[in-house]
């Protein structure tokens, strides 16, 4: 291949390299207005009356809008996901955040009024103006006890804080059990955090009441399901309304989250006001108003046989869903999915219970609860491995998915609601990759006893993952070539630096045999194309990428059938190459493509009926199910056991999403997603307390790592090409973020055996390693 | 409003006049009233480096200046540094090295640079972590990004020194 | 996260600066390199209705030597040409040592010795820094001058002595006593964050290696940097060993301080770790005394 697969350099970074991107924040229109918003200090709270008088007659001070205010328009958020229809027995009490509080505050930060002015500086001088009478209500913060009877309640109507319930199986557990050799139980706690782009979100809004027409310039992941769920709310044709998607400032889940309160007033807020309006998210509001992950409280069990075989894992658990649950079962189910890991396991039992929290509402973020399943897994086998005396890798390898067995089907329902059913794999590839790359036997038997006998606490540790990815239901693209030679491409998802502009012109280019730079990627606009969902669950490259082929495809099936009428050759006999299509072996019989697009779409003459003028085409692609990318990742770190802090020696990836687009970009996938990873093993952690208030809503008491806290990361490629589709992909967004904190746990677990530690936990840090160490100690 | 300040500084070697509520912030002052949006806002409370530009030649996070305090100053952005047409060796060398993703903090982190690499023209890999360990990025995970710098390095070490933008 | 209306003014002189303090007093806020400032009030946690901005007053920027070997630093010279300054890394290693360990670049572009001083966060090095240097601050307002010795400075969480109409001026050093060593030692979870706990020990050596003064003063761990006052008083007069050192560094811990637990670290983490660095602070610091550090 030519395009595919080659580490060609990104078409979008000169411009973001020298200004000139556009991102939400430098949307400027004349006459543009500022919104801010007065949110709730307490987590739960009865809205007793409010009086913004005094705001309204600040200077500068348009407008301001409480939910009384909004009379009849005032309407919570659709339900994003709906329950899984071929599950039995599901229990899904769906509840959905509103625009601004009416009665009852379920969360800190939830808006109850917004202020419109000329700018921020005024609308947030106008906010303290606001006197709102709040009566504070006992809140709901630790899972267990928010389920016990006499707990108070979020949703009062429910009579329950149980958002939902749902259980999977297949076997039977109980009766693997009777007959295993190890049965290991843990409670296991998993902690996630905030996805924390470096980009806040923001939502300008234009509605210009001459053309009829509604412009949104909005920082999400989804811009077509916004746009058609904007022009329902406020009764217009899905024609007059328009969302961009510019340049978004990083993504990680949250800004799939749809219908957000300021989603759905600001848009509302310059229709009623027939201005512009702008609101731009400071960071603190992000702690409080942007979705993020939190616990997950696992009561598990693995059932093995005496040679490390797992018979069975039975894993029923918690899950916080904050204050409201527009996206479903998402999350637990991904965890559900991956609990089983790369593994065959006969027998597995699950039951799910998402609870409502006084805590903001819990979407995705990167790894969107694959990261807690894994957790489970690898650290059961890890437990099983001390007791069996096995070492990681071996276990591992006993009970890897073999390559043969696929396509796998593990008879549950994963988070589309498809059957999990796992494409293809070689697990072991990989493992064996990352042993060897890490120097696993060298440093077990020669550095690290050395290093021991030094009094230096070094370890190991190695573990795998799976990741299921691509998922549909579908997702569309427009390829045209134009007069100028250059390919315009349109799909509707968007952009948020994983690099689409230039791995879906190689797919392109692939076909279409131009350079990459000339093919233009527009993503993320409705106007350009109206079909699709967004970028979530690592699918951008498989879905979208795979429809643009299809296109492409179509596209050159074109090229070449009327590039044999003009020149009066067979099919056969012509190739195309560097923007020219010619018969082969005369090479000056040959048309460029810009000329054969100009021929395509004649000022005179017919077209003929059944086809269509122009090289253009439009293709869908709807993955029955996802594709399943797997991997490796092994570390080596050092604890300074005075100090307790952690220093990361040595990192390897060996990764296998199938077909890679663009190594380069992969690469940078990877790097960053172990980023994310190392923030959730030992830096990041919300801090609720008992009252539901955020202690650490800022980046500096939010430990985001940075190039100090970031080893080198290795990385290693296997591809084992995915047969959903045309181009192998799989997806490769979450990867490097999934199995980080569990390979915290065996290599710090590795690094003081003195200690005999088990890690049930995420994240740690060095106060947390400090008490456990102390605990081991004193039970001494 | 009453109490505006006017103030007359250069940014990107132009220079501008301007009247300034006291309390408006350089990175709003820099985005909104001059419509340089290269330089990105990410916190406002000076940890995440998005916001830095050069002042007086200095590395500064320009959410933690008033405009008013830039009155007689010198400022560059990255808008300064480089155009399109005409890069700069550092942004040539992140394209190099895939040493963005998203963009957003990428103006912040090379604004440091131009400064760091004037003073150290050979870093070694720790040097450079160091130097840019007050800029997050969420999105690359540094690596690519110590990896166009000591690309820059290589490419500054045959430019001729004390000649920044290429305007 | 925009700051609440002010007044703004940007004297040229120290007198015309505490003329304006003289009149706004507890209403008015200096504003020196805004590093800790401004984010409190993009926070809106502080909202002072008068701004003083002493950033043009050329006479507060200033590194000068002291008489007998000693050194005077400007309130408003930034953190990077104490960083860059030969003179202070001759005559204060310990403030040259501690420069790279104070914040970001970026931070250390604008943020000055006397901001961070007067700010008084006990989590700041240069608090811990000046208390263990001995240093004093001339505190300037309308009515009268004063010099106040570090130690006496840091009254509380954020507070110093500093009256609402006066200003830092400078600060002093005294000249190091031949045979002294220094060291800062500090844990933080990034390099750049503030210190769990950190430690700045200056110490002098008799010409037989005994004790003659310590100084051991540690940072976020109390309402202001802390003198550990038995732990030195235990090594002072006494021949060094690994051994004494362990019990000084104890001591320190256990009967010096008293320090809180926050989200970062317990009090017993806390404690823990100023055990820990009050032994590698002096087992450095009497080291380069010795020479051999």
């Amino acid at each position: 291949m030519k395009y595919i697969g080659k580490r060609i350099r990104r078409n979008e970074d000169p411009r973001l390299l020298t200004g000139q991107a556009l991102f939400v924040d430098d949307v400027d229109i004349p006459g543009m207005l500022h919104a801010a918003f007065f949110r709730s200090d307490y987590a739960h709270a009865r809205l007793k009356s409010i009086d913004v008088s005094a705001a309204r007659e600040r200077t500068g001070v348009i407008a301001v809008y409480t939910a009384e205010d909004m009379g009849d328009e005032w309407k919570p958020g659709p339900p994003l996901v709906s329950p899984p229809a071929t599950v039995e027995n599901v229990l899904f009490n769906s509840r959905t955040q509103p625009p601004l509080v009416r009665d009852k505050v379920r969360h800190a930060g939830e808006p109850i009024a917004v202020v419109v002015a000329e700018s921020r500086y005024i609308a947030e001088d106008a906010v303290e103006d606001i006197i709102v009478d709040l009566e504070p209500l006992p809140a709901v913060v630790d899972l267990e006890k928010a389920l016990e009877a006499d707990s108070t309640l979020i949703h009062e109507d429910l009579g329950t804080n149980l958002a939902a319930q749902m259980a999977q199986s297949k076997g039977d557990y109980n009766k693997a059990k009777e007959s295993a050799a190890v049965v290991i139980q843990k409670r296991i706690i998993i902690d996630r955090g905030a996805a924390a782009a470096m980009e806040n979100r923001g939502v300008v809004a234009h509605w210009d009441a001459k053309s009829q027409h509604l412009t949104v310039w909005d920082t999400t992941q989804a811009p077509i399901p916004i746009r058609n769920g904007l022009a329902s709310r406020l009764g217009l044709s899905v024609s007059q309304v328009r969302v961009v998607a510019p340049f978004l400032g990083g993504g990680f889940g949250p800004k799939m989250m749809m219908f957000y309160p300021e989603e759905m007033l600001i848009p509302w807020l310059s229709y009623k006001l027939a201005k512009p309006v702008k609101w731009i998210e400071d960071r603190r509001e992000n702690f409080f108003a942007t979705t993020q992950e939190r616990v997950q409280i696992h009561d598990v069990e693995m059932a093995l046989d005496n040679s490390g075989r797992i018979l069975g894992i039975c894993d029923d658990f918690l899950h916080d869903t904050g204050a409201y649950d527009p996206y479903g079962l998402t999350i637990p189910l991904n965890t559900q999915s991956h609990a089983m890991g790369c593994y065959d396991v006969p027998n597995f039992q699950s039951e799910i219970k998402v609870v409502f929290t006084n805590k903001i509402i819990a979407t995705p973020i990167r790894g969107a609860g694959r990261p807690q399943g894994i957790y489970i897994v690898e650290r059961m086998l890890d437990i099983a491995a001390k007791k069996l005396g096995l070492d990681p890798i071996e276990i591992r390898k006993r009970n890897f998915i073999s390559p043969d067995a696929f396509p796998y089907e593990h008879n549950i329902i994963d988070q589309a609601f498809s059957p999990l059913i796992f494409d293809s794999g070689n697990y072991v590839l990989a493992l064996d990759k990352a042993a060897s790359l890490i120097g696993y036997d060298q440093f077990v038997k020669e550095e690290q006893p050395r290093l021991r006998s030094e009094g230096r606490h070094v370890g190991i540790g190695i573990v795998c993952y799976v990741e299921t990815t691509g998922v549909g239901p579908y997702e569309g693209a427009r390829i045209t070539v134009e007069e100028s030679g250059k390919i315009n491409v349109a799909t509707g998802v968007g952009t948020q630096g994983q690099g689409h502009f230039t791995s879906f012109a190689q797919i392109v280019s692939e076909q279409l045999r131009v350079d990459v730079r000339d093919v233009n990627v527009v993503t993320g606009d409705s106007a350009e194309f109206h079909w699709g969902t967004g970028t979530f669950a690592s699918r951008g490259a498989v879905v979208a990428g795979n429809a643009i082929h299809a296109a492409a495809v179509v596209v050159r099936h074109k090229i070449f059938k009327l590039a044999s009428e003009l020149l009066n050759a067979p099919e056969e006999e012509l190739e195309l190459e560097d923007g020219q299509i010619r018969i082969a072996d005369i090479p000056n019989m040959s048309i460029s493509l810009g000329d054969l697009a100009n021929k395509a779409n004649p000022l005179r003459g017919a077209v003929e009926p059944g086809t269509e003028p122009g090289l253009e085409a439009t293709a869908y692609f709807g993955p029955k199910y996802g594709a399943t990318a797997s991997g490796t990742h092994a570390m080596i770190l050092e604890v300074d056991t005075e100090t307790m802090m952690v220093e990361i020696k040595r990192y390897v990836v060996v990764e296998d999403c199938g077909t890679v687009l663009n190594p380069m970009i992969l690469e940078g996938q990877i790097h960053g997603g172990v980023a994310m990873g190392i923030g959730n093993a030992f830096y990041e952690k919300l801090h609720y307390d008992e009252n539901g208030q955020l202690l650490n809503a800022s980046l500096a008491d939010y430990l985001i790592p940075t190039a100090t806290e970031v080893p080198q990361i290795i990385v290693g490629h296997e591809e084992t090409l995915s047969p959903l589709n045309p181009l192998g992909a799989k997806g490769a967004g979450e990867a490097g973020a999934i199995p980080v904190p569990v390979l915290f746990a065996q290599a710090l677990e590795n690094a003081l055996p003195e200690y005999d530690l088990e890690i049930l936990e995420t994240p740690l840090s060095p106060n947390r390693l400090f008490e456990l160490l102390r605990e081991k100690e004193k039970s001494r | 409003m009453t109490n505006n300040k006017n103030i007359s500084l250069s940014v990107n070697k132009v220079k501008y006049e301007r009247s300034v509520e006291p309390r408006m912030l350089l990175s709003d002052f820099l985005r909104h009233e001059l419509g340089l949006t290269g330089t990105h806002v990410g916190c406002e409370h000076g940890v995440c480096g998005a916001c830095s530009i050069l002042f007086d030649g200095q590395p500064v996070r320009s959410c933690l200046m008033f405009a008013v305090q830039a009155n007689g100053h010198e400022i560059l952005t990255i808008e300064g540094l480089g155009t399109i047409n005409n890069l700069h060796p550092i942004q040539e060398s992140f394209i190099e090295a895939h040493g963005l993703q998203c963009g957003f903090c990428t103006p912040g982190i090379i604004m440091t640079l131009v400064p760091f690499l004037e003073k150290n023209p050979n870093p070694d890999e720790t040097e450079i972590r160091h130097a840019i360990s007050g800029n997050i990025c969420r999105c690359t995970g540094y690596q690519n990004i110590v990896e166009a710098v000591k690309i820059a390095a290589a490419k500054m070490s045959v430019v001729k020194s004390g000649d920044i933008a290429h305007t | 996260m925009k700051p609440a209306p002010f007044e703004y003014y940007a004297p040229d002189s120290i007198d015309e600066a505490l003329s304006y303090l003289a009149e706004f007093g507890y209403d008015a806020k200096v504003l020196a390199g805004g590093q800790s400032l401004i984010p409190m009030m993009n926070f809106r946690l502080a909202q002072p209705s008068v701004i003083v901005d002493v950033n043009n007053i050329k006479g507060l920027f200033f590194i000068q030597p002291n008489e007998n070997g000693g050194l005077r630093i400007g309130a408003m010279t930034r953190h990077h040409q104490v960083e860059e300054s030969k003179l202070v890394a001759d005559r204060a290693p310990l403030i040259s040592e501690t420069m790279p360990q104070i914040a970001t670049v970026q931070v250390r572009s604008r943020g000055t010795f006397g901001g961070s001083v007067s700010h008084a966060d006990p989590s700041a090095e240069l608090t811990a820094v000046s208390v263990a240097l001995k240093g004093s601050f001339l505190l300037r307002s309308q009515k009268k001058e004063r010099w106040v010795p570090a130690h006496d400075f840091f009254v509380g969480l954020f507070s110093s002595v500093l009256e609402p109409d006066e200003m830092l001026i400078e600060a002093k050093f005294p000249a190091l006593p031949e045979r002294s060593g220094c060291a800062m030692v500090e844990v933080a979870r990034r390099p750049h964050d503030f210190a769990l706990v950190g430690v700045a020990a200056v110490v002098t050596l008799t010409k037989d290696n005994i004790c003659k003064n310590a100084r051991i003063v540690l940072l976020s761990v109390g309402e202001h940097p802390m003198q550990a006052q038995l732990a030195e008083q235990m090594l002072i007069d006494t021949k060094l060993t690994p051994e004494s050192l362990r019990a000084a560094a104890e001591t320190a811990a256990k009967s010096d301080i008293d320090p809180g637990g926050d989200i970062h670290a317990s009090a017993e983490f806390r404690r823990h770790l100023a055990s820990v660095l009050t032994y590698r602070a002096l087992d450095k610091a009497f080291a380069r005394a010795r020479g051999d550090g």
